[in-house]
C-alpha cells in the first residue's frame, strides 16, 4: 500500500450519547415508562442514540432476550447502539442482538484520529479539540490494519495520560452559536461569550461561562461526578453534571437569569446563585 | 425577510456614494433580484452560465440605468441549486474583485447549500433578521455557520459580522406581539447596522422594480441611507425605532 495513495481516514470521536441503565428486565413496564421519559424531554432524546448499560442489571436467568427491548427503544424513538458493562454471563444474550457490547464506563476509549499510511503512531495523538465526529472508510482491507494502529494508539495513550499531572483548559473567545457543539476533551472548558439557545458545550472537566448560557452545558461527560457548571447569566434549556441533568422548566425558579453555580450533591444537580446577598 | 430587498439598497447605496459595486443573486432557480431592480426583461445571460463558461461576465452583466457604477448579476431560473460550485463560484468573485469595489452577494433563505455558498467568500455579512422569536434563531445559526464554515473561518480569521433588523414595526413591538431592537440585541450580541420599519414604500418600491433607497421620501429609504453611511463609519443615529407620537402642532403642520 505503500506506493498508492491513501484511500481513507478513520476518524474516531467522543459521541454523547444517553445511558439506558437497565435495572429489571423483563418487564411490561418498560416501554410505557420509557415513553414517559422521553416525553419530558422529546428535545434531548428525539433520535438520540442510547447505550444501554447492564452494570446495574442482575437477571434472574443467564438468558435474557433483549431484542423486545431493543424494538421498545426505537419505538420510544431512541436507537440503541451498543451495550456496556456486560456481565460474561449476559454475553451470548447481548451477542444475539447485533449489538456490540462495550466495556464498562471506566476504560471507555476516546479520541482518535488515525490515518492509513505508516505514520508511527505517537504522532497521531490527538490535539485535544474532539470537535470531529466523522468515518469514512473506502477500503474494507484496510480495516484490519486500522483496527491495529488504533489499538496502538489507545496503549500510547493511556500511559502519556498517566504522566500529565495538568490539562490547560480549553477557551473559546466567540459566542457558541445554535446549532455548534464545543467540547473540552480531558480538561475545562472557559467559554468568554455567550452560548445561543441550541448550542452544546461539553466538558470533561468544569465548564465556565462569562456570559449567558441559552443553550445545554454538560459538564463532566466521562462522569467526574465533582465536575461544576458556572456561568454568568442562567437561562439554559440544560445543564448535567456526569449525566445528570435538569431541563429549562426546572430551572426557570433558581436563579435564573443570574449568576449561578450548579454541582451535584448526594446524586442530586444543586443551583446556587453566586454572589446571592 | 428581507435579504433581496436589502441587498438592493444597501448595493444601490454603495454605488450611489461612487463605489464601483456589483450586486450577485445566489437564489439560483428564484431569480427575484432583478424584479426588485426592474432589469428582468434585460437578464440574457446568468451567473450559472458565467461558471459552465457560456457566457463571460461582460455579456451577463446588466448596468443599472439609474445608478452609475452600478451592475447586476442575475440567478439562472432553471438550473437546479447544483450548479454553483465553490471553485465556479471562487473564479467568478476573483474576476470580478479586480473590477469593482464591492460585491454583494443575496443569500437564499436557510442554512443550506445555497446560503453557504453565498456566505463562503465573505469578509463581510450583514445578517437581516426579523423582530421575531424564529428569525432571530435562525441568524443566530447562520452565524455560527459564518464563523465555521466560511474561508475566512477556516483560516482562523473573523468575518465581520452586522446585524439588520428589518419589518420592523415600533407599535407591535409595543403591544408586545414583536421582539424590540433591545431583545434582539441581547440575543444576538453583534454589532447594530441598521433598523428598517416596516412600510408599504417596500412594497410599492418593488412593484415597481426599484429600490427604496432610491425612495428618498421615505422611512425605510433614509432607514436604508443610514445603514450606508454606518458602513463607512459614519456615526448615525437610529431612527424610526419608536412610536411616533403626533402631538397637536404636528398634525396641524401636517408633519
Ligand atoms: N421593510 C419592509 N417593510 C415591508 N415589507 C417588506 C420590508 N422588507 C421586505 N418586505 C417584503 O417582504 C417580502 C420579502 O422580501 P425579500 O424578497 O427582500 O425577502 P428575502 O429575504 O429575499 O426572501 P427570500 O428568502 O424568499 O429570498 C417582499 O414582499 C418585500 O416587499
Ligand atoms: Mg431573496
Amino acid at each position: 500500500m505503500s506506493s498508492s495513495e491513501v484511500c481513507f481516514q478513520l476518524k474516531g470521536s467522543n459521541i454523547t450519547s444517553i445511558v439506558l441503565e437497565l435495572k429489571q428486565y423483563p418487564s411490561t413496564e418498560f416501554l410505557s415508562q420509557l415513553q414517559d421519559k422521553v416525553s419530558q424531554a422529546p428535545q434531548l432524546f428525539a433520535d438520540s442514540a442510547v447505550v444501554i448499560s447492564l452494570e446495574k442489571f442482575s437477571p434472574e436467568h443467564t438468558h435474557v432476550d433483549f431484542k423486545p427491548l431493543i424494538a421498545d427503544c426505537f419505538e420510544a424513538g431512541l436507537h440503541p447502539m451498543a451495550f456496556r458493562s456486560v456481565d460474561e454471563a449476559l454475553l451470548e444474550s447481548v451477542k444475539t442482538t447485533g449489538l456490540p457490547a462495550l466495556p464498562g464506563a471506566a476504560r471507555s476509549a476516546s479520541v482518535h484520529a488515525v490515518e492509513a499510511d505508516n505514520t508511527p503512531a505517537a504522532e497521531l495523538l490527538p490535539n485535544g479539540d474532539g470537535e470531529q465526529v466523522e468515518m469514512t472508510l473506502e477500503s474494507p482491507r484496510e480495516e484490519e490494519a486500522v483496527e491495529e494502529a488504533v489499538t496502538t494508539i489507545i496503549e500510547t495513550r493511556v500511559e502519556i495520560q498517566e504522566k500529565l499531572v495538568h490539562r490547560p483548559a480549553k477557551i473559546i473567545e466567540r459566542p457558541v452559536r445554535g446549532g455548534q457543539q464545543i467540547y473540552a476533551e480531558g480538561c475545562d472548558l472557559i467559554v468568554l461569550a455567550q452560548v445561543s439557545e441550541g448550542a452544546e458545550v461539553l466538558a470533561d472537566g468544569n465548564i465556565h461561562i462569562y456570559a449567558p448560557l441559552r443553550g445545554r452545558a454538560l459538564a463532566g461527560v466521562k462522569g467526574d461526578s465533582n465536575a461544576r457548571i458556572f456561568c454568568q447569566q442562567l437561562e439554559a434549556e440544560l445543564v448535567s453534571v456526569a449525566g445528570i441533568f435538569i431541563l429549562s422548566d426546572e430551572l426557570k425558579d433558581k436563579a435564573w437569569k443570574q449568576a449561578a453555580h450548579i454541582q451535584l450533591k448526594d446524586e442530586r444537580l444543586t443551583i446556587a446563585q453566586i454572589n446571592d446577598k | 425577510m428581507g435579504k433581496t430587498t436589502t441587498s438592493a439598497s444597501i448595493g444601490t447605496g454603495l454605488a450611489q456614494r461612487g463605489h464601483k459595486t456589483v450586486i450577485i443573486d445566489f437564489d439560483v432557480g428564484l431569480r427575484n433580484l432583478d424584479l426588485i431592480m426592474g432589469c428582468e426583461r434585460r437578464v440574457v445571460y446568468d451567473f450559472v452560465n458565467v461558471i459552465n463558461g457560456e457566457a463571460n461576465l461582460k455579456q451577463t452583466l446588466i448596468k443599472d440605468k439609474r445608478v452609475d457604477n452600478l451592475y447586476i448579476l442575475p440567478a439562472s431560473q432553471t438550473r437546479d441549486k447544483d450548479a454553483l460550485t465553490q471553485e465556479g463560484v471562487e473564479k467568478v468573485l476573483d474576476e470580478l474583485s479586480e473590477d469593482f469595489d464591492f460585491i454583494v452577494c443575496d443569500s437564499p433563505a436557510g442554512i443550506e447549500r445555497g446560503a453557504q455558498m453565498a456566505l463562503y467568500f465573505a469578509d463581510m455579512a450583514v445578517v437581516v433578521t426579523n423582530p421575531e422569536v424564529s428569525s432571530v434563531r435562525d441568524s443566530d445559526r447562520i452565524l455560527g455557520i459564518l464563523q465555521s464554515k466560511s474561508r475566512k473561518a477556516e483560516k482562523g480569521e473573523v468575518v465581520e459580522e452586522k446585524l439588520l433588523l428589518t419589518r420592523y414595526n415600533p407599535e407591535r413591538v409595543e403591544e408586545g406581539e414583536m421582539l424590540s431592537v433591545e431583545d434582539v440585541k441581547e440575543i444576538l450580541a453583534i454589532e447594530l447596522l441598521g433598523v428598517i420599519p416596516e412600510s408599504e414604500a417596500v412594497l410599492k418600491a418593488s412593484n415597481q422594480g426599484s429600490p427604496v433607497i432610491l425612495d428618498s421620501d421615505s422611512n425605510s429609504g433614509q432607514a436604508y441611507a443610514d445603514a450606508v453611511g454606518r458602513l463607512f463609519g459614519e456615526e448615525i443615529e437610529h431612527r424610526f425605532l419608536d412610536v411616533e407620537k403626533k402631538g397637536f402642532f404636528k398634525r396641524l403642520m401636517g408633519a
